[in-house]
């Protein structure tokens, strides 16, 4: 009975998905250290990454180009104009709280601004920088 | 006189309904999610249905980006928009690709509004339907909900 019971918790947590942007930063950093013996996450490379012109993508040569350089800030898509709510944690409470849709940012963002994946340890920094920016 | 006033509450209430275009209550939560985070989740009812065929045929292109969704999203949302898609006679044609914007239905209704609203960098693209239509998230596009004074300052 116990152990249905645990079952039935595992399985509703999976469903939900909700995580606190501290244990999605956590397995970015799991990540990293795999490939990076003692890597340690830094805002202020999530930072300088943030604020990167890539410059593959001419309407958006960085992520600044629709979430502004602050992203305590609202943003607006480059293209559309539709509005964008803050990045920042401390701005808006829902930011990396569901890993899913963390990755598919990361997944389509990454490619049309960055023009490849980002790494792990990229990803861990951002998340910091997102979520320790005041 | 009762059924002048009638006449009257009839009168008043079909511009309004008219310009009520709420998302169906079937909506899957992959259409707002998939169709709605870099432009509003439009009323499937302002392209027809061949015309969302097309769009959902070249998301890989959508515009200049990659908006492909998982296959099972995909299938989701084709079967959404191919039941509540509108009426592509009485909408006229998107065009290729198709754009609710290039529709007769859509210039007809935006015929007044000057050049420089459309330039306005809060405005920036005829896709972002709420820079004027403040409630269009809701489905209410009332000319009573147009925010284009502010635009005049």
């Amino acid at each position: 009975m116990k152990s249905l019971s645990a079952l039935c918790l595992l399985l509703l947590s999976i469903a939900s998905h909700a995580e606190t942007p501290q244990q999605i930063r956590q397995t970015y950093v799991a990540e990293a250290a795999a490939v990076q013996t003692g890597f340690t996450p830094s805002a202020q490379r999530g930072a300088a990454f943030f604020k990167q012109r890539f410059a593959i993508n001419d309407k958006m040569p960085g992520c600044t180009s629709c979430h502004t350089d602050q992203p305590l800030n609202a943003g607006q898509h480059a293209i559309t104009g539709k509005n964008i709510k803050p990045m920042a944690v401390a701005a808006n409470g829902e930011r990396f709280s569901d890993p899913a849709k963390v990755e598919k940012w990361f997944g389509r963002n990454c490619k049309e601004v960055v023009g490849r994946l980002c790494s792990p340890a990229e990803k861990a920094d951002f998340v910091a920088y997102m979520s320790e920016v005041r | 006189m009762k059924p002048l006033l009638l006449l009257t509450l009839l009168g008043l209430s079909l511009p309004a309904l008219a310009d009520r275009l709420p998302l169906p209550a079937s909506t899957p939560a992959s259409y707002k999610s998939e169709c709605g985070s870099c432009h509003l989740a439009y009323p499937p009812a302002l392209l027809g249905a061949a015309d969302w065929r097309r769009t959902l045929g070249s998301l890989k292109d959508h515009f200049g980006s990659d908006a492909e969704p998982s296959p099972a999203q995909k299938q989701e949302i084709a079967t959404f928009l191919e039941r509540n898609a509108g009426n592509a006679g009485k909408l006229g044609n998107a065009g290729e690709p198709p754009r609710i914007s290039n529709t007769a239905r859509f210039v007809r209704k935006h015929d007044e509004i000057p050049k420089r609203f459309w330039r306005d960098p809060r405005v920036k693209s005829a896709a972002n339907c709420e820079a004027c239509h403040t409630h269009a998230a809701d489905g209410r596009y009332s000319e009573h909900d147009i925010a284009i004074p502010e635009l005049r300052e």
